[in-house]
């Protein structure tokens, strides 16, 4: 097997999606982010995020907290240690690709 | 021979779309923990209101003094007077740079479609109000016990300060500038009699200078 084909087998099939690849790296530079900032910063609709996030966290890659404040649910998303184990070689895999096609 | 161009135009637009991703990844994180509105044109502002201000106490110094004001001891001993019309002189600058400077990066934000009051720009203003409220409490105390010519390096090395902090939350070039402050305070109090020349320097030169390399390398190419 080639170069490539090793970095390409190394790409998590997870991340295949410009909204998930975009909640990762968000929740890398964050430590807690709640659903209105998220859609704001990735300007997706409710329900596209939703079942995006919801993806991450079947994962177990995304933590999800649903909280009340007064009346309002307020949910925020955490990161797990598995998440960005896995987000980090999912981004050297890509840069490994990058590099070889070069 | 076909074969083997389809496949290598196949990888061509994979690799595009990796390094498209790549990118988008790198913008996300960026905008998600800096807060980026920060203009270029608000440092040259800022810079001018600060010569103006500097300009203003001059004046008023060589009238209240009858003396030419590079002798910035005299300051020490004739402001004990006019003290507060160096503060509200001081103060107006303040609000005037602060305005303008949030003026503009509302403008940046709502232009580039993003929420100019974000939690960037809460923690930002956090970051940089903690040592900036420290400064200026600290140059209250030293009016109140007369150690008048330590404010304008004190006001140098703290503003210096605040730059360095917040720089983790904004663009990475205000360190540098931060840095800048601070060794012109430092020298500054290492030549008191020339406060007011390192103040019109460092808060006014430097801005302008600074402002103009942020608005060449950020805001030129959005337009």
């Amino acid at each position: 097997m080639s170069n490539k084909a090793i970095s390409i087998a190394q790409l998590n099939k997870t991340f295949e999606s410009r909204i998930r690849l975009g909640i990762m790296s968000i929740l890398m530079v964050n430590d807690e982010v709640d659903f209105s900032r998220m859609k704001e910063l990735l300007q997706v609709t409710d329900g596209n995020l939703a079942s995006h996030v919801a993806a991450l966290e079947k994962a177990e890659y995304v933590k999800v907290n649903k909280q009340f404040v007064g009346k309002k649910p307020n949910t925020t998303f955490i990161a797990t240690k598995l998440g960005r184990k896995a987000f980090t070689a999912h981004l050297e895999a890509l840069e490994k690709l990058l590099k070889s096609t070069k | 021979m076909f074969s083997f161009v389809l496949q290598s135009t196949l990888i061509m637009t994979n690799t595009e779309e990796q390094l498209a991703a790549l990118q988008d990844i790198r913008k996300i994180m960026e905008r998600s923990s800096r807060f980026i509105s920060l203009n270029g044109l608000s440092g040259v502002f800022v810079g001018l209101f600060a010569l103006a201000g500097a300009a203003l106490a001059y004046l008023h110094l060589s009238q209240t003094n009858g003396r030419v004001a590079d002798d910035y001891d005299a300051v020490a001993l004739v402001a004990d007077k006019d003290i507060w019309f160096y503060c509200i002189d001081a103060i107006v600058v303040l609000v005037l740079s602060v305005g303008v400077s949030t003026l503009l990066s509302i403008r940046k934000a709502n232009k580039e479609g993003l929420n100019f009051w974000d939690p960037t720009a809460k923690r930002l203003l956090l970051n940089m109000l903690i040592p900036l409220v420290t400064g200026g409490l600290f140059c209250l105390i030293l009016i109140l016990h007369n150690f008048l010519t330590l404010i304008a390096p004190t006001l140098l090395i703290f503003y210096g300060l605040a730059l360095v902090n917040s720089s983790k939350y904004t663009l990475e070039d205000i360190r540098y500038l931060g840095l800048l402050e601070i060794c012109l305070g430092l020298l500054a109090a290492y030549f008191p009699a020339n406060g007011l020349v390192f103040w019109a320097i460092g808060f006014g030169f430097l801005h302008i200078v600074y402002g103009i390399g942020m608005y060449i390398k950020y805001d030129k190419k959005v337009k």
